[in-house]
């Protein structure tokens, strides 16, 4: 069995490292809606993408989280951008490779993609 | 209904989270012998009013105002009663609400268990503010994860520190292994 003596000695490394993530108000939010709705049209690969993706780029000043259902079911899974003094943007019908462009343009290049929008798909 | 059984594991625990829990317990334990699957969730959230609890069952209930349904638990009532298993909550307001899940484990119409490593992952990591305990057994063998034991270690660092979280997904996935000897239920 895999112990968590390992765990220790990352912890160790770590600790050395200097700029570890914390949660403040500069940080940006990128929320999954988690609830049946959400969870029933594929949820949980699109947040496991987003999760790994934000890992993998190192952005220490983004962090993705989940909620419940906002009331939009039709449009899930959805991922709500929570920007520090922006207004929040809500994304539909994600998949994983539609978040990982999310996450590519808005949140690393600071494009909204208009196309995933949810005034884009109401109108 | 929902597809793999994870799912639906992964659907209610956010009950609990909504519950307000600061802590969940989730253990999936398989016995061949007896022919069963269980699945358990136990939380200390907030818990359900006497007069809601026999309501909860009901797809047409909901404490949601965003929705008019409540699919969660009749889905996962449904996916344990279609394999000749069986469905139970209870719950003490205040202290703690438990939802049990039996199913046949052979039984033709069970859904498959999926991949239960990826719900656990992915509530550890988008909720760090919450306890997790995970127990997976297969015929007395047993492993667990638990969320308070990781912080004893860590510390402030935070679990989606890829270092952090690559060891977590490893952690679940060969220990399940381990158990399970690689099958998948």
């Amino acid at each position: 069995m895999k112990s968590l003596e390992e765990l220790k000695a990352i912890r160790e490394s770590m600790q050395a490292q200097m700029g570890l993530r914390k949660e403040d108000s500069n940080q940006t939010r990128i929320v999954v809606g988690m609830a049946t709705c959400g969870i029933a049209s594929g949820a949980r690969p699109v947040l496991m993408a987003l999760s790994d993706a934000v890992q993998e780029k190192g952005l220490k000043n983004v962090m993705v989280t989940q909620t419940g259902c906002i009331g939009l079911c039709k449009y899930e899974p959805i991922v709500e951008v929570i920007e520090p003094g922006k207004e929040k943007v809500t994304y539909v019908k994600m998949t994983p490779e539609k978040a990982l462009e999310v996450l590519e343009k808005h949140i690393i290049g600071g494009q909204i993609v208009k196309k995933y929008t949810i005034s884009e798909m109401m109108k | 209904m929902l597809p793999e059984l994870s799912l639906n594991v992964l659907d209610i625990v956010n009950n609990s989270i909504r519950a307000g829990a600061d802590l969940v317990i989730i253990e999936v334990r398989i016995h061949k012998n007896d022919d069963v699957l269980v699945i358990k969730i136990t939380d200390n959230g907030r818990g359900i009013p006497e007069d809601q609890l026999s309501k909860v069952v009901d797809p047409f209930f909901t404490t949601r105002n965003t929705r008019k349904v409540g699919l969660g638990i009749p889905f996962l009532k449904q996916a344990a009663e279609i394999s000749g298993g069986n469905f139970k909550i209870e719950s003490i307001p205040g202290k703690k609400t438990i939802v049990y899940a039996s199913f046949g484990l052979t039984h033709i119409d069970r859904m498959p268990l999926g991949d239960i490593c990826s719900t656990v992952y992915t509530l550890l990591l988008a909720n760090q503010n919450i306890d997790f305990l995970y127990i997976y057994e297969v015929d007395g063998k047993e492993f667990q994860l638990d969320t308070r034991k990781l912080r004893e270690i860590l510390g402030d660092i935070p679990f989606d520190e890829p270092e952090v979280a690559g060891f977590i997904r490893d952690y679940l996935n060969e220990n399940h292994r381990e158990v399970d000897g690689g099958l998948s239920f």
